[in-house]
């Protein structure tokens, strides 16, 4: 069987589809990049273009809504197609969140450029540098459909879970050394939160890619790392 | 499954109304001359569910659907092996009359064929046949009933006299499935019974498709995947004279397990 469509305006329609989640995934990935060195540089101009650019994933993402509704109406996919297009639709969302991350990022990185820094500093990139490579990661799973790639980086965010934890206990301490940290600190965490719900973006576009290549969603259940929580692990994750 | 839950809502609605197997085939071959139209076909339909027939042309739905009520036997050179239980009763056992059997297992066709006769003889015809009514009044309340239950009294009431050739084609369709109804079937063949209407008259066919099975057990082969997708419980895609995959409709249109059957619902059919 060939794995073109017999109305090849179909494919090109579905490629390019595919490369719009691709060109997104870029800039999202281009964005995080971009505030983290924002932060560790101190760098508040490459704070300002991050800022200024998340408009641009923004834009993209409707596109992907638009033509989403647009080959759903005309196209009516089926079976694998209709999993590309759902998932594609999904993973935009994923993604903008992830820009959107990035841009909150760049604006406590503003911030923090006023005040002088504190040393926990050092945690936040080491987390950004993890989160990083499985957006990477994700985004190769992405284009070459592939699902042990996928599941890889699922499993990952047990990694990236922990580092938070450890980051999150690490500025208490530092807060309750010293109130001067106060300001710092708090920006922090709410810095190394947004990495962690990145990295929760990540996962998910993870679960979309094995969606659909597989068809079926994975079952079981992600492994959980210690959480910042004094309750059990079935509590709500959002703090 | 494809489900997190462990019946998804499309299962459920099948299931509300589902009875057991009602058509059960087993290794059925069907041979035309030399020609191997259908092999070893396993295949059990379920009571009170449509299924739909899928595949490319010659890919053998039709000529499957044809040996539910033995209608291959009027084609010459066409030759049936295997078995074929209706109720656990194999359809073509010497001493079974062919003539019950067809009153059992209804049809309709693709191209509407009203008799030219009177919209009220159209449906009278297999009752008188088959001797179904006592009496005239008898007779008018069968021919009633079957009209309403093909949604066409409304549109026929004052007009009962005229010829059926008169209608609309969605009309006539909906004619032919209330004269398959007279006779209280317990299963009905459709062989692609939209492929000349409108869209309006198809919408009309498939709510009233989805109607009857809460009575009879529907098995239709439709060349229209969204037709298949829209009206079926289970669906069966064959090729090249095979029973390629068959499943419940939901899990066939989202996630099949075959690449053939990947290949002719998404449009890449070589």
């Amino acid at each position: 069987m060939k794995d073109e469509h017999t109305v090849r305006s179909y494919d090109e329609e579905l490629a390019h589809l595919t490369n719009l989640i691709a060109r997104m995934g870029g800039l999202a990935e281009a964005q995080l990049e971009g505030a983290v060195q924002a932060l560790i540089r101190r760098d508040s101009d490459l704070a300002g273009k991050v800022i200024a650019a998340d408009v641009k994933v923004d834009e993209i993402e409707h596109e992907v809504h638009s033509f989403t509704v647009r080959l759903l109406a005309l196209r009516q996919p089926v079976a694998s197609d209709l999993r590309h297009i759902v998932g594609a639709l999904k993973i935009s969302g994923d993604l903008e969140r992830i820009a959107d991350y990035a841009a909150n990022l760049a604006k406590r990185a503003l911030v923090l450029n006023q005040i002088p820094p504190v040393r926990p500093t050092a945690g936040v990139p080491r987390l950004a540098k993890v989160v990083q490579e499985v957006i990477k990661d994700v985004l190769d799973a992405y284009i070459e459909q592939d699902d042990a790639k996928a599941i890889k980086v699922w499993r990952q965010d047990e990694e990236v879970d922990a580092m938070y934890t450890g980051l999150f206990r690490e500025l208490i301490t530092y807060m309750m050394e010293d109130p001067r940290n106060l300001t710092a600190c708090i920006h922090l965490m709410f810095i190394a939160k947004n990495i962690e719900r990145i990295g929760d973006h990540a996962t998910n576009i993870a679960e979309t890619i094995h969606f659909l290549v597989k068809g079926s969603p994975i079952l079981e259940s992600r492994p959980k790392g210690v959480s910042i929580l004094p309750y059990p692990s079935d509590m709500p994750e959002d703090v | 499954m494809t489900s997190v839950a462990s019946e998804t809502y499309f299962q459920q609605n099948a299931r509300a109304i589902t009875g057991g197997i009602k058509v059960k085939s087993e290794d059925v071959n069907v041979y035309y001359g030399e020609k191997h139209a259908l092999r070893h076909v396993n295949l059990d339909i379920n009571a009170n569910e449509v299924t739909a027939l899928i595949g490319p042309s010659g890919c053998g739905k039709s000529t499957y659907l044809r040996c539910l009520n033995r209608m291959n036997d009027l084609i010459e050179g066409a030759r049936v092996t295997g078995k074929i239980l209706l109720d656990g009763q194999d359809i073509y056992d010497r001493e079974l009359d062919v003539v019950q059997l067809r009153a059992r297992v209804g049809m309709v066709f693709q191209k509407p064929n009203p008799f030219p006769k009177s919209i009220f003889d159209n449906v009278a015809y297999g009752p008188r046949i088959h001797g179904l009514a006592t009496s005239q009044s008898d007779l008018e309340e069968i021919v009633l009933t079957s009209l309403e239950k093909a949604g066409l009294y409304n549109e026929v009431k004052d007009r009962m006299n005229e010829p059926g050739t008169g209608l609309s084609g969605g009309q006539q369709q909906r004619l032919c499935i209330a004269r398959a109804i007279a006779v209280s079937p317990e299963v009905i063949l459709m062989d692609e019974p939209c492929s000349a209407l409108d869209p309006i008259a198809t919408a009309k066919v498939e709510e009233l498709i989805d109607e009857l099975r809460e009575n009879f057990t529907i098995v239709i082969v439709t060349h229209s995947m969204q037709q298949a997708a829209r009206v079926s419980q289970r669906t069966a895609f064959f090729h090249l004279g095979e029973l390629v995959e068959f499943g419940d409709t939901e899990q066939i249109f989202t996630n099949p397990q075959h690449k053939l059957t990947q290949g002719y619902i998404t449009g890449r059919f070589g």
